[in-house]
């Protein structure tokens, strides 16, 4: 397959940028999760 | 201010120690990572590399073009330029409402659009210029109008989120934030259209999806590319949008633990003066 | 019409007195124009055929200082109070600090204009092109300036996001006013008069943005 450095660079910057955003967003989560009442977070449950 | 209907309700495990994630989230999380893992197989498996024959008149032999194996890259690269798209247009959509209803769950959307939408347009500078290199033959190509909308948008929006970071009110935060971004969206037509005559001329393929050479399944690989980087766009914003919904209620349960306290004190306070009878206390006065 | 010129001669007063913008903004375009001739360590020829484009890189620069100045003016004497119950609509108080602006923007260009004739080697080819394009780009980046001016002041807001939040924007006008200077100054072969007239567009845009959204904006302040 021609040009292979440049489609692995390619792929691997999206994914890898979007995995780590999407780790450091369920990090960012789960800390702020701790400091917040559970019946003000609302998607969890739906009966608080 | 809904908050619940970006949000979909569902019974988790009811001592669950805290996320922003629910059994919707994980069931469109998995279904992105699937796709994901579909889109690679037709990105470089499945799809040919992209080779046309150039039909040079009777006389000529025909001439092989195209862009090879580099159009594989291009799976990735359109669907997260239109993520971009998408996400800057709900900022704006959210500016809008922002100013026109004082709408906190719209000002938490505009800003985890921005967020996300910086993110990706990040990656379409990243992954057109890796696409560049190999097809241009450069990095970068000043004059280019979609590059250079693009990067400008980039800037745009980078100075959005600084913008943000710098206001703790958080009224205040979502009227002002809606005026950056309005104006920041207003500008995107000015610039292109600058540009455009700027150069006068463009690298990019015009209108390629209309193009009636593309083969179908490049075609196909292309739109399908587009429904799961919508998925990861909706997983990755329903995230951040939780997120900023619980900095919210940090802020006012951090307000309402401070005023209770206070109200503590100043009571304390006056069930002090009022039972304290000792008559050579010096700070009843204050 | 008198409100808007009483608080744009407010301005002008206190700087004609407190000379800010003559001896600071003006000596540091000089300086932008001395550092580019440095730093492109160029010859007289490549000097004059990026003239345009360093003239209008180094008027943006002063026009951010000259924009912070024009917010510092109000701030320290926290007159925005003042100007909020002055009972003037929004946008004749955006119209006074922004042709304020305006003139001591144009101020600083004539300053430049001699310096790239003498430090450059400029030839003013068409001065009424020159003129007209540099007017309506100042109004256009006096216009976004002086908004984007008051959203990066307050609530804690810090005034170093200015220049972050105001130069992106102003990518259309920098295009556009370096392509008529082209013309204009005999550089490169182009129709001045088509981008002179984007920038009038691009002034129209802003100023109206501005009057629109400045009381909005002012509220808070």
């Amino acid at each position: 397959m021609d040009y292979l450095g440049y489609l692995i660079a390619g792929w691997a910057v999206v994914l890898g940028a979007v995995a780590v955003y999407a780790v450091s967003l369920i990090r960012r989560g789960k800390a702020l999760s701790a400091r917040v009442p559970a019946d003000r977070r609302r998607w969890m449950t739906t009966d608080g | 201010m809904t908050i619940t209907s970006a949000a979909p309700q569902t019974n988790s495990v009811a001592n669950n120690p805290g996320s922003t994630g629910s059994t919707a989230t994980r069931a469109l999380g998995l279904a992105s990572l699937v796709g994901l893992a579909v889109l690679l197989v037709l990105a470089f498996v499945i799809t040919d590399p992209d080779q046309r024959v150039f039909d040079r008149g009777a006389d000529l032999e025909p001439l092989l073009t195209g862009q090879g194996d580099a159009v594989r890259l291009l799976y990735v690269h359109f669907p997260v330029a239109m993520v971009t798209y998408i996400a800057f247009s709900l900022n704006a959509v959210g500016s809008i409402a922002v100013l026109w209803k004082k709408s906190t769950w719209w000002d938490n959307t505009a800003a985890a659009a921005a967020e996300v939408g910086v993110l990706f347009c990040g990656l379409t500078l990243v992954t057109g210029s890796i696409w560049g290199r190999p097809i241009w033959n450069t990095w970068w190509k000043w004059g280019d109008v979609r590059l250079m909308t693009t990067t400008i948008l980039f800037l745009i929006f980078v100075g959005y989120l600084a913008y943000r970071r710098t206001m703790t009110d958080s009224r205040v935060r979502a009227k002002r934030s809606a005026v950056v971004g309005l104006i920041g969206a207003i500008n995107i037509p000015i610039v292109y259209k600058s540009v455009d005559w700027w150069q006068n001329r463009t690298l990019h393929q015009q209108s390629t999806l209309r193009d009636r050479s593309i083969e179908d399944l490049t075609l196909f690989a292309m739109i399908f590319g587009m429904v799961v980087f919508v998925a990861i766009f909706a997983w990755l914003m329903i995230h951040r949008f939780r997120i900023g919904w619980l900095e919210h209620q940090t802020e006012t349960v951090g307000l309402e633990a401070a005023i209770e306290e206070r109200r503590a004190q100043t009571s304390a306070a006056i069930f002090d003066a009022v039972t304290d009878s000792r008559p050579s206390h010096e700070t009843g006065s204050d | 019409m008198h409100e808007i010129w009483a608080l744009a001669r407010k301005d002008l007063l206190i700087e004609a007195r407190s000379k800010v913008v003559a001896t600071q903004v003006v000596p540091f375009a000089m300086v932008v124009l001395i550092l580019f001739g440095l730093a492109l360590d160029a010859d007289s020829r490549t000097l004059r055929d990026l003239a345009p484009g360093l003239f209008w890189v180094a008027t943006l620069f002063a026009g951010v200082l000259t924009i912070q100045r024009s917010v510092a003016v109000e701030t320290l004497s926290s007159t925005f109070e003042a100007l909020r119950l002055s009972g003037a609509p929004g946008w004749k108080l955006f119209a006074g600090k922004a042709l304020a602006v305006g003139v001591q923007l144009l101020a600083v260009e004539a300053v430049l204009a001699l310096g790239i004739v003498v430090l450059y080697r400029s030839e003013f080819e068409d001065p009424v092109l020159v003129v007209t394009a540099a007017v309506a780009a100042t109004i256009a980046i006096a216009s976004a300036g002086s908004l984007y001016g008051v959203l990066a002041v307050g609530m804690g807001v810090r005034d170093t996001i200015l220049p972050m939040l105001l130069l992106p924007i102003m990518m259309p006008v920098l295009v556009a006013a370096t392509r008529a200077f082209g013309d204009g100054l005999g550089t490169a072969a182009l129709d001045g008069w088509t981008w002179t007239g984007l920038l009038g567009l691009l002034a129209i845009i802003y100023a109206t943005v501005g009057a629109l959204a400045y009381a909005v904006v002012i509220e808070d302040t």
